[in-house]
């Protein structure tokens, strides 16, 4: 359902040139879990923001489900971003006026779902990681892996096809990371394609399928 | 969507109550001042208006300052009133002197004048009648007298019968007329008089028997028919010398009032628009820096799915909500103010808040803060997800 040919992207800062992917292709079928990993600079983000249509390639082909992704326009990758991609990040991104009830909800208003259907499925959500007792908490008064979950239940709540991490462990310790990790796990028994970056070994050899990036380049990992 | 944006707005501005006071201000003041402004010139020219209205629009006063050798005889007027487009014409002169009754006295105002005259000024009898022309005509002693006038020399209003003395010589009362503010009472204190236009000339050293002074009414309600036609016919009588006589048509001091009135309330309305608009601007300039601070916010919404357009309404939403409820605040403080100057001045006339300034602000508010917050909800949107979300304020 992903698939990446000869994609690059360039950054020029004055005259220097970082090419941040070079040639980078890659396919992923539904319900994988790949783990992507490679020394800090080598394009694991870039590579994802793209995947994530947050970002577009310099050039190259990226297609999602079949569907040539440079073709949309900013507010159709709106909306694949809001129907088909659950992002988590690093540092969680939760909106800190808001309880963790209204933050999950959030990609339903924009999916414009009537109240009851956005109540019944944030319950469901928050259900699913454990945080119903916390609905009501704001960022603020969660632990940091409370917080990852609630980020998790946002990006899950769409009912995404593919739920892409940029480090989800990054800023949690490693007892807090390994929980993250076994929720990963469960939701991909059930049948969620994830795509995981992560620093950690530990955490790559969890996952089925890896994926080194290297300079800007795609390497499968035995 | 928009219920949801209001919902946020409402989020944003409850989040940073302090500031979104602050950036309200401009606008509650730019409120306060239109409405405050506008409404107080609206009901002070109201009762100016009404005042004026009260003393007799339906009547034209003319003067006339230099016969040529000329003098105009009373029997002439019945010319004047043959015109269709005129009504009655009641020729004054006026005496002011000593009323008294036994022991009682004051000074009168005496007005001489013919039976046409209760027509013209719309005079009410309360007993008694009015002047009649066998009175003009054989200059007897009768007098019509105003009600306060009677309570004060006899201390009772029923008084027709009685005798009073004016200048000394007796003068049998034959009405009582319901007090009324003329126009000429108004500049002549004390007690109203009326008593026929001949006597009053064989009374007085002073006044000769030519006319003066008179009062035209229209036959219809055409008071602008009935002052051109008087005009020609006083020219054709005073061989084409404009500068014969005046001619003071009371219709036009009430328009030329409520232009006046209306003139200043645009002024005034101007000006606090303007301060309106400034407002407006403080909301553009906290609106900016709000975007920027939350450009992060901007960029996750982006990131789960938020499109420019929702991202536009909703800081559209917010500066509309900002200016909305400034608005609502405004026009409440108004209300407080108006309230508060008519518990202070009631007794001078009543402020009320007028209804369609009220419209008006609200309708200008509600343009200020589109007008204003159109930029920095553009601004929003234009962000780009990825440069959103890395951004660190
Ligand atoms: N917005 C940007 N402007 C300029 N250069 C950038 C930008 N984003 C990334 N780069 C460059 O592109 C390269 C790849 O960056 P990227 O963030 O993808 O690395 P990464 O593999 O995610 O690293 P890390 O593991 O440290 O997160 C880096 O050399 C970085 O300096
Ligand atoms: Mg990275």
């Amino acid at each position: 359902m992903i698939t990446l040919e000869q994609v690059t992207k360039i950054y020029r800062i004055g005259d220097e040139e970082v090419r941040a992917l070079d040639g980078a292709s890659l396919r992923i079928a539904q319900g994988e879990f790949v783990a992507i990993i490679g020394p800090s600079g080598s394009g694991k983000s870039t590579l994802m923001n793209i995947v994530g249509c947050l970002d577009t390639a310099d050039s190259g082909v990226y297609e999602l489900d079949g569907q040539r992704i440079e073709r949309y326009s900013e507010d159709e990758l709106a909306r694949i971003r809001n129907h088909k991609i659950g992002f988590i990040f690093q540092n969680f991104n939760l909106l800190s006026r808001m309880t963790a009830e209204e933050n999950v909800e959030l990609p339903l208003i924009y999916q414009r779902l009537s109240m009851r259907a956005r109540r019944q499925r944030v319950a469901e959500m928050l259900d699913l990681v454990e945080l119903s007792d916390r609905k009501s908490h704001k960022p603020t008064e969660l632990s940091g892996g409370q917080q990852q979950r609630v980020a998790i239940a946002r990006a899950l709540a769409a009912k995404p096809s593919l739920l892409l991490a940029d480090e989800p462990t990054g800023n949690l310790d490693s007892r807090t990371g390994k929980e993250i990790m076994s929720l990963f796990h469960r939701l991909h028994a059930e049948g969620n394609t994830i795509v995981v970056i992560t620093h950690d070994q530990s955490v790559a050899d969890q996952a089925p399928r890896r994926i080194r990036i290297l300079d800007g380049r795609v390497q499968e990992v035995a | 969507m928009l219920w949801q944006c209001i919902k946020m707005a409402m989020k944003a501005i409850a989040a940073n109550r302090m500031r979104a006071f602050l950036t309200m201000l401009g606008i509650i003041v730019g409120v306060l001042a239109l409405v405050v402004l506008v409404s107080l010139v609206t009901s002070a020219g109201d009762a100016v208006t009404e005042q004026v209205e009260g003393l007799g629009t339906d009547q034209i006063r003319i003067t006339i300052t230099d016969d040529g050798g000329r003098p105009l005889r009373l029997d002439e007027l019945s010319s004047f009133t043959a015109h269709a487009d005129i009504g009655e014409v009641a020729p004054i002169n006026q005496i002011s002197t000593t009323a008294r009754f036994g022991d009682e006295s004051g000074q009168a105002t005496v007005t001489g004048t013919t039976p046409s005259y209760a027509d013209i000024s719309n005079l009410e009898l309360i007993s008694g009648r009015f002047l009649r022309t066998s009175d003009v005509t054989n200059n007897t002693h009768v007098a019509v007298i105003a009600e306060s006038a009677a309570e004060e020399l006899f201390g009772t209003p029923n008084v027709v019968g009685a005798e009073i003395l004016l200048e000394g010589r007796p003068f049998l009362i034959v009405g009582v007329l319901a007090d009324q503010e003329t126009f000429i009472s108004l500049f002549m204190p004390g007690y109203t008089v009326y008593i026929p236009y001949t006597t009053a000339v064989r009374m007085s050293d002073t006044l000769s028997s030519a006319v003066t002074t008179m009062l035209v009414s229209a036959s219809g309600t055409d008071m602008y028919a009935a002052e051109v036609a008087i005009d020609e016919m006083l020219l054709n009588r005073f061989r084409r010398d404009e500068d014969a006589f005046d001619l003071f048509n009371q219709a036009l001091v009430g328009e030329v009032m409520s232009e006046i009135t209306n003139l200043l309330a645009i002024l005034m309305g101007g000006v606090a628009v303007i301060s309106l608009v400034v407002g407006g601007i403080g909301i553009m300039n906290i609106m900016m820096v709000s975007v920027t601070e939350r450009t992060k916010e901007i960029g996750v919404r982006k990131a789960i799915g938020a499109s420019r357009r929702s991202i536009m309404l909703q800081f559209l939403i917010e500066a509309l909500t900002i200016c909305l409820i400034g608005c609502l605040i405004g026009v409440a403080a108004s209300w407080i103010v108006l309230q508060v100057a008519t518990a202070l001045f009631g007794h001078l006339m009543s402020f009320h808040l007028s209804p369609g300034v009220v419209i008006l602000s609200i309708v200008f508010s509600i343009f200020i803060g589109l007008i204003f917050g159109l930029s920095p909800a553009n601004q929003a949107a234009r962000k780009k997800p990825i440069e959103a979300l890395r951004y660190e304020g």
